[in-house]
């Protein structure tokens, strides 16, 4: 979709970005809200720590047996009715998807918040082959008017002020102008009431899948999940292969830890376990529900046991809200459907280690990503693995020979010596070129000054001081 | 068709022959610890006696903006939905077959929808109010726990703008890992096919952070809680 290569895409929006500072103070204030509403609920368990670990055992577990879980998550879900599907990847998913509308002779389909449809594309496919498609999500909702991908996986458009929400409502739906965070979302209300009750599919995401009864659970806060699963006649889930848990119980872990790291909530307003369509004791929901298990090259990452726990990712965000770089570049600089470091730790292995690669040195590697993931991945220590195999996948032709050079000068001590003596008579010729186009060091040095060297090196200073 | 099964879990097998580490550096021959078993353990702690869990389901409501009212008998119940009722001027009330929400309902004198299996969703969705029952409360975080059997299907308690339940005293469990094992003991074998967990009111943090009730699901939930 996007024309330039994603580095060049990458370095483009992050250098626009981080000099935008209305973009930044509304960043910090969002991620301050985050933060305050966090920290309480986290204190409130009584070993956050401990927790951390159970759920990265029971993720380790699912993961290390995820052919057998998912087999049993199957069979359970036949079992009840509901139609499995199987898609390696997102031609796939999407062939199955536009059979179901055709067999089914829909026209409108309406969508909570789906992550994985973003991953196949699925919204710009449905639109050209002339079905309606509607967000139901308030924040996916507005970015759909917006004709722009989520900003943020959890937050999809914190990047915006509600007067630019309230110019887009008067834009597109023709309402007048208010900067009502209430009445703004109440024209969103009824606005997409009508969409459901008029809609003949509902697609869905799934946070978790249950082996153990068949089930998927959904969260949420709006209701738009629940709407979507109640009223159209049929329901589609597109799901992530390794979002499988072994037990139904797990959750009673897992959903309190998914709210306090994702909206530092104690619990999402709604938590909804559905385990297949209507039964036939029961007085509504969709009379067919089809759940399409999607791998699109998450088996690739599997066969990586040094970042396999990668797939252990839950997608609260966290990592994103705490994460320097985020705070500065925002999340469409990314380019990636996964923003922020988990997003840089899975997308080269979902869409290529070459093409992306840029973003594991997009990173400080201070940790606090890896600190505050509720599911314990070694996010940081995943994004130093991953340099080392984007270099030993390809070597760079250049960086490979100054590194060579580097090394063989720092082998020789007579070499050594002779540069950082030169060093100090360059040093103030480099203040004429620098940052300019006449300057090596450019990249560096266009925005940052460098320290300023002691008139004497170590080893002369050393010899002065004995004598 | 099911090729692309056999060949997903073929490249899965392929993928674990080879062992991740365990998490936290772990003595691998411990046995693996599992949130559905330890759960409550690492959770928000919640006292042994009823009333200090009466208390902090209350506070939790007030937190989430959830009105709780305690009711000394059936009748006052009745009594004080009338109030609501004639407060929010309700014309129509929606309600499901089972007794509790039944009787409640007719009390009203209202007219009311009845979620049988061929009721009319367009009908539902112009109810005032949608009133169910519940599998249980959830005294460590404030929720109703309802499954489409005890709140009368998948729409009642999430279409009309005010969702009132009515719960008993008895129905108070202290956590989570408490509230699936209800879920087991009630179900096990035959689940309904949507199980939910409630906490207060449907919200969203969309525009600028800032907390606005009533997105899509109810603006209000009410929790009458009878002897």
């Amino acid at each position: 979709m996007s024309s330039p290569l994603p580095l060049s895409q990458f370095k483009r929006d992050a250098t626009r970005l981080s000099a935008d500072l209305t973009h930044r103070e509304r960043l910090q204030t969002a991620m301050g809200k985050y933060q305050a509403s966090r920290q309480p609920q986290q204190a409130a368990f009584h070993d956050w720590q401990q927790a951390r670990q159970v759920a990265a055992e029971t993720k380790w577990d699912a993961l290390n047996h995820l052919d057998v879980y998912l087999k049993e998550f199957e069979k359970n879900a036949t079992a009840r009715g509901t139609r499995v599907h199987w898609a390696s990847n997102s031609e796939q998913a999407r062939e199955i998807i536009v059979d179901l509308l055709k067999k089914h002779g829909a026209k409108s389909v309406i969508k909570s918040k789906v992550m994985t449809s973003e991953e196949i594309h699925l919204n710009a496919l449905l639109e050209k082959l002339g079905y309606s498609v509607v967000e139901s999500d308030l924040g996916e909702y507005i970015q759909q008017l917006r004709g722009e991908g989520p900003y943020h996986f959890v937050f999809p458009c914190m990047h915006l002020s509600r007067a630019e929400i309230s110019d887009l409502f008067t834009e597109h739906l023709g309402t007048a102008t208010t900067h009502d965070p209430e009445e703004l979302t109440m024209i969103a209300r009824r606005v997409l009431r009508e969409k459901y009750i008029t809609a003949d599919v509902g697609f869905t995401g799934a946070n978790f899948i249950v082996a153990e009864t068949g089930m998927i659970s959904i969260t949420e806060n709006e209701g738009n999940a629940r709407l979507t699963a109640a009223l159209p006649r049929v329901m589609i889930s597109l799901v992530g292969i390794e979002k499988v848990i072994p037990r139904l119980a797990d959750l009673a872990l897992f959903l309190p830890m998914l709210a306090t790291a994702g909206t530092g909530q104690p619990l999402t307003c709604y938590n909804s376990m559905y385990g297949g369509p209507r039964q036939p004791d029961e007085c509504d929901g969709p009379e067919e529900w089809h759940v399409i298990l999607l791998d699109n090259h998450r088996t690739r990452l599997l066969a990586d046991p040094e970042q396999r726990d990668a797939l252990h990712c839950i997608r609260c965000g966290a990592c994103l809200n705490v994460c320097p770089i985020f705070k500065n570049i925002g999340g469409h600089s990314y380019g990636t459907t996964y923003q922020g470091p988990i997003g840089a730790v899975i997308t080269p292995h979902l869409r290529g280690v070459q093409d992306w690669k840029h973003l594991s040195s997009a990173s400080s590697l201070c940790g606090a990503c890896t600190e505050t993931c509720p599911v314990k991945i070694d996010l940081h220590h995943h994004l130093l693995q991953q340099r080392r195999n984007a270099v030993a996948q390809k070597r760079g032709g250049l960086e490979g020979l100054l590194w060579k050079a580097f090394a063989f000068c720092m082998n020789q001590p007579v070499i050594y010596r002779t540069m950082t003596k030169m060093g100090r008579w360059t040093r103030p010729l480099h203040r004429w070129i620098q940052g300019s186009w006449l300057d090596p060091a450019r990249a560096w040095t266009r925005t940052r000054e460098l320290p300023p060297l002691p008139a004497e090196t170590f080893k002369d200073f050393w010899r002065n001081r004995k004598g | 068709m099911n090729t692309e099964r056999e060949n997903i879990l073929g490249r899965i097998g392929e993928a674990l022959r080879l062992t991740a580490p365990q998490p936290g550096h772990r003595d691998p021959a411990e046995p693996l610890r599992t949130a559905a078993t330890a759960a409550r353990e690492w959770l928000p702690v919640v006292e042994e006696q009823t009333e200090s869990r009466w208390a902090l389901f209350a506070r939790k409501s007030v937190e989430l903006k959830t009105t709780l009212v305690l009711c000394d008998s059936p009748s006052d119940a009745t009594t004080k939905l009338l109030e609501i009722g004639r407060a929010e001027n309700w014309q129509r009330v929606a309600c499901h077959g089972k007794a509790a929400a039944a009787n409640l309902a007719a009390s009203l004198g209202l007219p009311t929808v009845n979620t049988t299996p061929s009721y009319n969703m367009a009908e539902l969705e112009s109810c005032d109010a949608g009133i169910t029952e519940c599998d249980a409360l959830v005294a460590q975080t404030g929720s109703v726990l309802l499954t489409s059997r005890s709140g009368g299907g998948r729409a009642l308690s999430v279409l009309p703008p005010h969702h009132i339940v009515i719960a008993r005293r008895d129905q108070l469990v202290p956590d989570l890992p408490a509230a699936y094992a209800q879920l087991h003991a009630t179900y096990g074998g035959r689940w309904p096919s949507l199980i939910a967990f409630i906490t207060g009111p449907s919200r969203t943090g969309d525009i600028e952070r800032i907390l606005v009730l009533g997105a899509h699901g109810p603006k209000k939930l009410t929790i009458l809680v009878v002897p």
